[in-house]
């Protein structure tokens, strides 16, 4: 692999930047493999990474069938944060954090994290209780965040409105090691290191059917033939329904829209993420100017990847009080995807019914932050043949058991 | 923006008169079923890539309880119809038939 550093862009910049390689190979499918990933968003490539990185399996190859990380990984706000109330939430989600911080160093490609802060506005009474308690909780998981008063929030955010008539600022739960990362590198960076540890990134090529022999997996159908497996991961979000009818199972599992804009990029004003989840809207900065605001995800089953109106006015409305500077700002582009929602809120790492058959999904609204701790742990069940520590929580089986891992109290809907 | 006939008033309800309330047509299971039927009726979902049946509510209107047919990926709506049904009647069957040739549905058999 060409190792990206100051000097290769010095030397590149001398001999009119002739001598990029290619990040990754293109390939045509092979007749088998040992992994077959399907998905090369985020998850899906994360998962290819630490197989050959953590297990020593290379003779994977990950399936796609758009372009690479052009579903939810390339649609989200980029926010990555661990604040959650539950253990085994805070574990995998803190795991993701702590190894984005050094993510850029370990792929060799600069995914632009940016540990800027992360707060989430408490406007009610009970959303002040709601985030003392997860800041106790977070403080016995190890994970740092602080409540902090009205007068802070305005220190680190002088944008913010604190007395606003219907959604006062009343505190926040800040955690300064959370932020932001540039998300299609997150992607293009693990395919790039996929691709120099052998593996095969497969684009264009869409799964049409899963092959299974006695109850065991044995491949996949694609547009670009039949390729066999002995392991078989599914890591595809909003289309995990329709991966699991081809497997032979159902997911407890919901598909909706949810969607987020930019507004036209002005000067920097603000340096924090800010969320907001009494009124579903959050927003930060991003480095070319542009103003990038999330929303509440539609409240019935689509695959439209553009969401209703009627989302975007609530969220724009709700905002513009807490935010008064962005009032006469322009959209530049709106945009959405599907995204996977479980019955609780948590995610889904699971061995399936169908044999050596694999899957990774209702990451819901808030899979982004989770990538690097997601493939970790998705490559480790994969390997292993059964969850590790950090997935075992998240299994199919805890929704039959009553065990549920409910974090739609302590992250709203925003995640 | 989606726009539902409420079979009750009468009325072209936009989205924002509207509230969803989910997939349609599951069977209630409770005391006396088994594990896995009381998962599968609580949180496992067909959520189709295509048609799909659901329950709405005219919340800002009427009030009352229906039931609509509408592809997920484009948003057509192929028909709305009563809530006191357990499963989708027969004329909108064959519209959706009409507008999606060999669709397959799991209530003809």
């Amino acid at each position: 692999m060409q190792r990206y550093s100051v000097f290769a862009v010095a030397r590149e910049a001398m001999r009119q930047h002739t001598g990029w390689h290619r990040a990754w190979a293109s390939r045509a499918p092979r007749k088998s493999y040992d992994v077959i990933i399907v998905g090369a968003g985020g998850h899906g490539l994360a998962t290819a990474y630490y197989l050959g990185k953590n297990h020593g399996l290379t003779n994977v190859a990950v399936i796609e069938k758009g372009w690479l990380g052009g579903g939810n990984t390339g649609r989200n706000t980029t926010i990555i944060r661990s604040n959650y109330l539950q253990d085994p939430s805070a574990a995998i989600y803190e795991k993701a954090r702590s190894l984005y911080e050094t993510i850029s160093q370990d792929l060799n490609y600069n995914v632009m994290f940016s540990p800027r802060g992360v707060m989430m506005l408490a406007q009610t009474e009970h959303e002040i209780r709601g985030y003392q308690r997860t800041a106790h909780a977070n403080s016995l998981q190890g994970v740092q965040t602080e409540f902090i008063s009205p007068q802070r929030v305005k220190e680190l955010c002088p944008i913010i409105e604190i007395r606003g008539p219907r959604y006062p600022v009343l505190g926040a739960l800040w955690q300064a090691r959370g932020g932001t990362a540039r998300h299609d590198a997150v992607a293009w960076g693990y395919a790039r290191a996929c691709s120099d540890m052998g593996m095969d990134i497969i684009q264009q090529c869409e799964v049409t059917g899963v092959r299974s022999e006695n109850g065991q997996v044995t491949g996949v159908e694609t547009t670009k033939g039949a390729i066999g497996c002995n392991k078989l991961g599914i890591v595809v979000a909003g289309h995990s329904g329709v991966l699991a009818e081809m497997a032979g199972f159902r997911l407890p599992i919901e598909s909706v829209a949810l969607q987020a804009l930019v507004s036209e990029p002005i000067k920097p004003c603000m340096d924090v993420v800010v969320m907001a989840n009494t009124v579903h809207g959050y927003m930060s900065q991003s480095d070319k100017g542009e103003m990038v605001i999330g929303g509440g995800a539609d409240g019935y089953n689509n695959y439209t990847q553009r969401g209703s109106f009627l989302h975007i006015e609530e969220t724009v409305r709700a905002l513009v009080e807490t935010f008064p500077i962005i009032s006469r700002l322009k959209m530049l582009r709106q945009w959405g995807g599907i995204v996977d929602m479980t019955g609780d809120r948590s995610p889904i790492i699971s061995p399936t019914p169908l044999g050596n058959c694999f899957i990774n999904c209702g990451w819901g609204t808030g899979g982004f932050k989770a990538i690097p701790g997601s493939g970790w742990a998705t490559a480790e069940m994969i390997a292993r043949g059964t969850p590790g520590p950090l997935a075992a929580a998240f299994g199919l089986e805890r929704f039959r058991e009553g065990r549920f891992i409910d974090e739609s109290v302590a992250a709203g809907v925003a995640h | 923006m989606l726009i539902l006939h409420c079979p009750y008033c009468g009325v072209d309800a936009d989205e924002t008169e509207l509230a969803p309330g989910g997939e349609a047509h599951l069977k209630r299971f409770g005391p006396g079923s088994s594990d896995a039927e009381f998962e599968a009726y609580l949180f496992q979902r067909e959520n189709p890539k295509g048609v799909h049946f659901e329950r709405w509510r005219h919340a800002n209107g009427c009030g009352k309880w229906f039931h609509a047919a509408r592809c997920t990926t484009t948003n057509e709506v192929f028909g709305t119809y009563s809530a006191q049904v357990t499963e989708p009647p027969r004329d909108i069957h064959d519209k959706i038939t009409g507008k999606r040739p060999g669709w397959l549905s799991r209530w003809l058999s």
